[in-house]
Parts: structure tokens; C-alpha cells; sequence
């Protein structure tokens, strides 16, 4: 007997599928793409190790590392937001809902202003970095900590308490804004749009290793962000350990957001648009909406950035505004259209 | 054999009294209905059953077991609540709401939508199947939601029964369904499971459960048969409304006319 379910998983099978093959064919492009351009097969032979020492190095020393961290990137965030949108049982949340885009930008602000003469090079772009993920660590605890009572953790508080913060934090940053020189103001804003220009070896190794551990650790939670779909109670009647799994879920999302932001800069709209996108075509479960979000996301963030390096070349823009503009189109013909797939919010 | 006692149970999640001194116990396959005005604390002993507060004084024991000691995945093979409202606004199938019972069960994906399309039936939902939850009307996804709860504790479990708590499953119903439900929960005590249920009809209540239990500003009035626990004074003095017991033409139960 086919019912709807049988169908919706095989759509699921078919997407997952289509996306994994998609992914490699896109990275490829984004290989030979930029302002030395270089065919599929040049770029497999660069890769390989051979073919001419200018393409080798291309290949190897500055577009693998950047192209990896943006698929890695673009998977951690749309998995995370999907895991957010699940958890706050609103298909228009956010990963920064939470608080720790806000506090990244905070602590990123903070150091590039505060910093002075150690923002040197690499050793400054490292403590940016560190400043990022601390200030993102600090927003979520807080925003945490605010909507933690005697009775558990409360979703909506917590969606109040990460406005709040978000909103603080924005402030304090416009205070540093004010009394920063022009300098330091350039070096915020190009920060905030996010890029994936400072991609090296190194940083793919750290992304590698804890955006890694994310996407294994966030689909261990499928089953019970399906419950809780139902309802935080609901999801406990059926045996869900839910704030043990809210806790869980909270912290993998921070880690993860909060390593992007520190390593990328804030880049809007994966977390939010792609989530959507998938639920749309394969419905809201969760085993195969998170992986399937996670492809979709790394996808979206090497096609946006390959954009940003061809389509004004020699000059790259910031990766954080293709997104948006590839993100919000699609982000408002699906609110036009949200009532023919059952969306009610 | 008795598989819930609460005895002398207490709690006040809010700081406030909202049950005091409740005691019943619910015995394999019998099914007991919960009677009361509106903010009786109906909902609230259903919820302190299912282990959404603490008792502030008394006990809660669950097949021999204080209901504290149980974990939640162990519970959750016996234990189905169905509350009042549904928060879910996500376009699952309803299969895929049904499928959801069976999340604490390892019974694996065949046995699990073969218990799905039985639970289905007993409610009269098989062809709502393959619809969007979202797309129902309120006495559909209420019928859902139940299938959803029934497939949770379906096969009776190895060691013993299975407990089955339902806040006011048939409010959005229309007759037929009304009866077809009550139906479908008369089976599922035939099957072993105790059923404690909370409705506002009461004749409903009569003809569904054997014992009903009366409840009132958290406190319990009376327990005992409809026949004597459905008087013209109960209804006076609890509800406030002048009413007609009458003997049922069918089988004798009480039958409660509205003046």
C-alpha cells in the first residue's frame, strides 16, 4: 500500500540523493571559478597534484580551503536553523534567535576596536575570531540563563530574552561604532557582512573538526525535534527527555553558529530561507529535513560565494550579501504562497 | 489488578492549591470518567498524573511503582495523555501524526504503521490519511490527535497494562464520531487498558465509563456509579442547573434531562 508517507520518504530519498550529487559538481565549479578560471578536468588535476604549478597553487592554497569552509559553513548554519525552527515550533525562526549572532558581532566589535596594533595579520584575524565566539557564547548563556526557571526552560522566554539581547548588543555596538575612527568602522562593517576571503588550512581544520561534530551530534535529535513539534508536553508524554534535549539542542546550535560567525561573519538567510525551502518539498520530518537542509545549505553558501568572487571580479563582495539576494526573493514568494503547502504561521 | 493509586494527592504546581486530597485508583480495563464544573481541576489531575507537576503531599503509584521512580521513555510505553488543545502547526501528514505514537516503541516500521492504520480506523480517519494536519477541520484533528494516542499503547504491553488519559476527546465531535469514539475507548479497555477520561456530557459519561469521579474547586465530591453519583442534588448543587435524571430506555443507566 503507497500512502503519503511512503511518498513523502521517498521524495525525501530522491532529494538527498539529488542534492549529494550536486554538491561535488558545485564545489568543482567554485574550484575554477575566480579570476584565474580553469576547466573540471584542470581543476581534478590541480587537485590531484598535477598539471601547472600556478593552477596546483590556485587550486590547493586558496580555493580548496574556501570553498570547503563555505559548504561546511552553509551546512552548519541551514542545519542549525532547522533545528531552531523545530525547536521554537515557528518555521520563521532563526539560528540568531537565539542571541549569539548578536553577541559575535558584539565581541568581534569589541576586540577590532579595543584590539589596536595586535590586529595585525592573521594572529588579528585569529583573535576577532576568538572574540566572536566568546561574545556568542556569552549572548546564548545569558538568553539561556533568562528563560531558565524552577519549571524548566521556556521557548517563548527564551524568544523574548534573545530579542532583548540581540537588542543590547546591537546598541553597545553602535556606542563602539560611534566613538570608533574610520579605520576601525570599515574593518567592523566588511566583518558583519561576512566572507570567506580569510578561508586558510588552519581555519578549515578548526571548522572541519567542531562544525563536524555539530552535524553529527544535531541529527541524533530528530526524532525528538519531531515530537516536540507537538509540544514540549506532548513530546514528554512520548518519552522525550525534552529539557535535557532543549539544553542539548541550545548548545550544538551555539557552537555552531557561534564558529561560523567567528570564522565567516554573519551570513543572513541560510539558516532561515533553506529549512523552509526543504520542509516545502519533503515535509517536516525531522530525519531527513536536517540532512537534506545541511546539503541544500552548503550548496547555497559555495554557489553564493563562487558568485561573489565572479560577478564583479577582481573585486569579491561580501558573500553575506548574495545570500541575501538570492535568499530574500525566494524567502518572500514563499510567504506569498504559504497557505497552499498547510503553513500556517 | 489495580494500576494506578493516587492516594490522599495534593499539589499546587503555581503556588496556589489545585488538587487537594484526591484519591481513586484505576484498575486494568475499567474506564472512569472525571466529572466537574469548569475549573474543577479536571485537567490539572490528568496533568499531575502524566507527571506534568509534583505532588505537594501524597502518593501517585504507577503499577506498583511511585510514579516519580518511573523514567520517561519507560512511562511513555504506558502511559498516553491526550490534552485538551494542540499546539501542532507544522504540515505533517496525518499518518505522520499517528506514526508520532509509536516514537517510545522499538517495534520497527512495519509493525508501527501496521498498529498507525489500525488506530487510524478506530477513529474514523483512514482517509484522512495522506491530508495535511494543518487542512483539517477542529473535529478532525481531534480524531487525530486521539488515533495519535491510541497508537502509543496500542498492543498490550508484556508486564502489564496500560494507562490511557483523555481531556475531553470528544468536545469537537459531531454524534456519530461522539459515538464511534466512545466506542473505539470501550475497546481499548476490553484490551486490558485502564481509561481515565474527562467530559462535560455527561450522559456520555454514563454511558462510557462505570465509575465516575466528581470533582470541585480541586476537591473530590463523590465517586461511585453513574446511577448514584448522577442525583438532581449533585447537579443542583455543583452545576447550578435543574436537571431530570431519568432511567436510560436502553439498559437502565442514568439519563440526564437538562431542564
Amino acid at each position: 500500500m503507497i500512502t503519503s508517507v511512503s511518498k513523502r520518504r521517498q521524495r525525501a530519498g530522491r532529494l538527498i540523493r539529488l542534492l549529494a550529487a550536486l554538491l561535488p559538481i558545485v564545489v568543482l565549479v567554485g574550484l575554477g571559478s575566480g579570476a584565474v578560471s580553469l576547466g573540471p578536468i584542470q581543476v581534478l588535476q590541480a587537485l590531484w597534484g598535477d598539471g601547472e604549478n600556478q593552477a596546483i597553487m590556485i587550486v590547493q592554497q586558496i580555493r580548496l580551503p574556501r570553498v570547503l569552509l563555505a559548504a561546511i559553513m552553509g551546512a552548519t548554519l541551514a542545519m542549525s536553523g532547522a533545528a531552531m525552527q523545530g525547536l521554537f515550533r515557528n518555521p520563521l525562526a532563526d539560528p540568531s534567535l537565539i542571541g549569539v549572532t548578536a553577541g559575535a558581532s558584539l565581541g568581534a566589535s569589541l576586540i577590532i576596536v579595543m584590539g589596536g596594533g595586535l590586529l595585525q595579520g592573521f594572529t588579528g584575524l585569529t583573535l576577532i575570531s576568538i572574540g566572536a565566539f566568546a561574545g556568542g557564547m556569552l549572548a546564548v548563556l545569558v538568553v539561556y540563563r533568562l528563560a531558565n526557571s524552577g519549571n524548566g526552560t521556556s521557548v517563548a522566554t527564551m524568544l523574548l530574552a534573545g530579542i532583548a539581547i540581540t537588542a543590547l548588543a546591537g546598541a553597545v555596538g553602535s556606542l563602539l561604532e560611534f566613538f570608533a575612527d574610520n579605520e576601525h568602522l570599515r574593518r567592523i562593517s566588511l566583518w558583519k557582512m561576512g566572507g570567506l576571503d580569510s578561508a586558510s588550512m588552519p581555519r578549515l581544520w578548526l571548522a572541519v573538526t567542531v562544525s563536524g561534530a555539530v552535524l553529527v551530534a544535531l541529527p541524533r535529535y530528530a526524532a525528538a525535534l519531531n515530537t516536540l513539534l507537538l509540544g514540549e508536553s506532548e513530546a514528554r508524554y512520548l518519552g522525550i527527555d525534552v529539557d535535557r534535549t532543549k539544553l542539548a539542542l541550545i548548545g550544538w546550535v551555539a557552537v555552531g553558529v557561534g564558529t561560523s560567525v567567528a570564522l565567516v561573519g554573519t551570513i543572513a538567510f541560510v539558516g532561515l530561507v533553506i529549512p523552509h525551502l526543504i520542509r516545502l518539498t519533503i515535509g517536516p520530518d525531522h530525519r531527513y529535513l536536517l540532512p537534506a537542509s545541511a546539503l541544500a545549505g552548503a550548496i547555497l553558501l559555495v554557489v553564493a560565494d563562487t558568485l561573489s568572487r565572479v560577478v564583479l571580479a577582481p573585486t569579491e563582495l561580501p558573500v553575506g550579501i548574495i545570500t541575501a539576494l538570492i535568499g530574500v526573493p525566494f524567502f518572500v514568494s514563499l510567504l506569498r504562497q504559504r497557505h497552499h503547502y498547510g503553513m500556517q504561521t | 489488578m489495580t494500576l494506578l493509586r493516587v492516594d490522599a494527592a495534593s499539589a499546587m504546581p503555581w503556588g496556589v492549591p489545585v488538587l487537594q486530597d484526591i484519591s481513586l485508583a484505576l484498575d486494568a480495563g475499567e474506564i472512569t470518567a472525571l466529572i466537574g464544573p469548569n475549573g474543577a481541576g479536571k485537567s490539572s489531575l490528568l496533568r499531575l498524573i502524566a507527571g506534568d507537576f509534583a505532588l505537594s503531599q501524597g502518593s501517585i503509584n504507577f503499577d506498583g511503582q511511585p510514579l516519580a521512580d518511573w523514567s520517561r521513555a519507560q512511562l511513555a510505553t504506558r502511559l498516553a495523555f491526550l490534552p485538551q488543545l494542540s499546539l501542532l502547526n507544522f504540515p505533517y501528514t496525518v499518518e505522520e501524526v499517528v506514526l508520532l505514537g509509536r516514537t517510545p516503541h522499538a517495534t520497527g516500521a512495519r509493525v508501527d504503521r501496521e498498529i498507525a492504520l489500525q488506530a487510524l480506523a478506530a477513529t474514523d480517519t483512514v482517509t484522512l490519511r495522506d491530508r495535511l494536519y494543518t487542512q483539517l477541520s477542529g473535529g478532525e484533528r481531534q480524531r487525530v490527535q486521539l488515533a495519535r494516542v491510541f497508537a502509543q499503547i496500542w498492543e498490550q504491553h508484556s508486564h502489564g497494562g496500560q494507562l490511557l488519559l483523555l481531556d475531553e476527546p470528544t468536545a469537537a465531535l459531531d454524534l456519530a464520531h461522539q459515538q464511534q469514539v466512545a466506542a473505539a475507548i470501550a475497546a481499548i479497555a476490553g484490551r486490558g487498558c485502564a481509561v481515565l477520561l474527562v467530559v462535560h456530557d455527561v450522559n456520555l459519561a454514563a454511558a462510557v465509563a462505570r465509575r465516575l469521579v466528581v470533582l470541585d474547586h480541586g476537591r473530590q465530591v463523590t465517586t461511585g456509579s453513574p446511577a448514584e453519583v448522577l442525583t438532581p442534588t449533585l447537579f443542583r448543587e455543583l452545576f447550578h442547573a435543574e436537571v431530570l435524571v431519568q432511567e436510560h430506555p436502553h439498559g437502565g443507566r442514568p439519563l440526564v434531562i437538562g431542564l
